[in-house]
């Protein structure tokens, strides 16, 4: 028998820390500071709501773009929020989870060959829907020494390239980094003079603990017309078995999206979505997730530096990336002797850029009591390095 | 509310030590902000919370006690409050909006001992025009606390 599998799905690397999450997968009583979703379950209000959508019959399809109401929620949220007018009509779709608003972005804007940059380090999704695409990933590499941010100088000489589109993600997965309006407005700058379409994933800006986050698509008209924001209800709203999530653009990119979309997802679950309208509504558990985040940030990252793992302070998400290079091993085997040795379970940084290899990726979407005991066991665990 | 506040009210035993570290702030500091605290009397307490069905030959029982009460001039209700709050039957006692006055807490061994306590002694105070009262069956919830299901977070150990 012939090979079943496409060829170029086939010389898709699976993500590269696969084999290190089944030996995680498979310890009992790790203390993990490896997830990368919130720690909190679904706050009441929301799930009250999914339950009564399904005691009121609601298990049908909805529109492919999404329940109208909860785009106008969408809409309405947006407005408040960032000052972005967004048509609920045709300019947002309601879509599985960020992921998927990715993959039609990147569909939407990209036939092979044409080129995506891509800011690392990296959520593992961000080079490898290129890649299935059959389109080239320019890799826009930042530095620890300037804070894992975006340097413009550099923006500037990959944009000479004219790349289709750029994935901008902040705060960022997996360093924490987020951007001033200076900083946006410098990065802007140089985006404003090409045709490449800024693909925003602002799936973390809730969770912003010393600014107010800013959307790209705020920056001006120009700026919103060349930005696809990809949002969710996911890291917010501690919903992400809900898959739920939106995109919203100029009303061209929303409907090449939806052609997508209606063909391969049809609509997401109308459950969700419904959960999703009170989601919005849900200021007051956002605020309480918020300050419990960002003083388990204050604490982590304040001792992570004492013990020897070196960190930039994150400004939102709930994740920050410690410098292993005093230790002289790969981000791999870090992870694997910490587990082995400790029971303490941390992301290898070369799942986020092949430049990030002698970095680790904590998340602190645990509870004070785990992010205590672990920092213990990572300082025993270093001493005897 | 003050972060250290925040904190005391849900871990009354937490450590000076993990305090400072949650806070950002110093030891000394947080151990002079609780003396505050404690003589203004913003912290009132430490308790600790006791889930008594857990506890064999303990359980007691537990009445709401509803009281209609005649207000006295100049004083109002302050004063047959305290004739009431002061019996150590009775564990707590708000003053309410609605067809009754006072709602009363009432704690006893067994349901005679809070039966006569009804009957013999808050009854017949002067001011008190009626009662009803209702034995707790089941504490489902607690000061904020789920005493019955804890709830589990399912998500996987990495992702």
């Amino acid at each position: 028998m012939g090979k079943q599998v496409a060829k170029h799905i086939e010389k898709l690397p699976p993500s590269g820390i696969r084999v290190f999450f089944d030996l995680v997968l498979g310890m009992p009583d790790v203390i993990s500071l490896g997830v990368g979703e919130p720690d909190f379950i679904t706050p009441w209000k929301i799930r009250e709501k999914a339950i009564t959508a399904l005691e009121e019959g609601y298990t049908s399809y909805t529109s492919n773009q999404g329940l109208m109401v909860l785009r106008q929620s969408i809409s309405t949220h947006l407005r408040k929020r960032y000052g972005l007018k967004y048509k609920a009509e045709d300019e947002i779709l309601i879509t599985v989870g960020v992921s998927e608003g990715l993959d039609l972005a990147l569909r939407s804007l990209c036939s092979p060959q044409d080129k995506v940059i891509v800011v690392s380090p990296h959520y593992v999704a961000y080079p490898a829907i290129p890649e299935i695409i059959g389109a080239k990933t320019l890799y826009l590499v930042t530095k620890e020494s300037q804070g894992f941010k975006i340097n413009p100088k550099e923006l500037s000489n990959l944009l000479r390239q004219k790349p289709k589109a750029m994935i901008l993600n902040y705060p960022c997965n997996p360093s924490g980094v987020t951007y001033t309006e200076k900083e946006l407005k410098d990065i802007w700058k140089e985006i404003s003079k090409t045709d490449t379409v800024v693909i925003s994933d602002e799936t973390y800006d809730e969770l912003t603990y010393d600014q107010d986050h800013l959307s790209f698509a705020s920056l001006g008209k120009q700026a919103k017309n060349q930005t696809i924001l990809l949002n969710g209800f996911s890291k917010s709203y501690a919903m992400t078995g809900f898959r739920t999530a939106y995109a919203c653009a100029n009303k061209e990119i929303i409907a090449a999206m939806t052609k997508i979309h209606s063909f391969s997802m049809l609509c997401g679950p109308i459950i969700s979505q419904i959960a999703a309208v009170e989601a919005l509504h849900s200021q007051k558990e956002v605020d309480r997730m918020r300050k419990e985040y960002k003083r388990r940030r204050d604490f982590i990252v304040k001792e992570l530096n004492r013990i020897g793992l070196p960190t930039i302070m994150p400004q939102g998400a709930f994740y920050c990336l410690s410098s292993i290079k005093q230790y002289k091993m790969d981000s791999m085997k870090f992870a694997t002797k910490l587990l082995n040795c400790e029971k303490v379970a941390v992301v290898p940084g070369k799942g986020f850029g092949q430049d990030f290899d002698s970095y680790v990726r904590i998340s602190y979407a645990s509870t004070f009591d785990d992010l205590k005991e672990a920092i213990v066991r990572i300082e025993r665990f270093l001493n005897k390095l | 509310m003050e972060d250290i506040l925040e904190i005391l009210e849900s871990n009354a035993r937490i450590s000076l030590k993990d305090l400072a570290k949650l806070t950002g702030k110093g030891e000394k500091e947080i151990e002079k902000a609780i003396k505050n605290y404690e003589k203004k009397g913003t912290i009132v307490k430490y308790k600790t919370l006791i889930n008594k069905s857990k506890i064999q030959g303990e359980a007691g029982v537990v009445a709401l006690i509803e009281v209609q009460v005649t207000p006295q001039k100049d004083v109002g209700f302050d004063l047959i409050a305290e004739r009431i709050y002061q019996f150590p039957e009775v564990k707590s006692c708000f003053l309410l909006s609605g067809t009754y006055d006072l709602l009363l807490v009432v704690e006893g061994p067994d349901i005679h001992t809070v039966a006569s306590f009804v009957a013999e002694k808050l009854s017949p105070l002067s001011s008190v025009r009626g009662t009803a009262t209702h034995f707790m069956l089941k504490k489902y919830k607690e000061d904020g606390v789920t005493l019955v299901k804890k709830e589990k977070n399912k998500r996987l150990p990495i992702s």
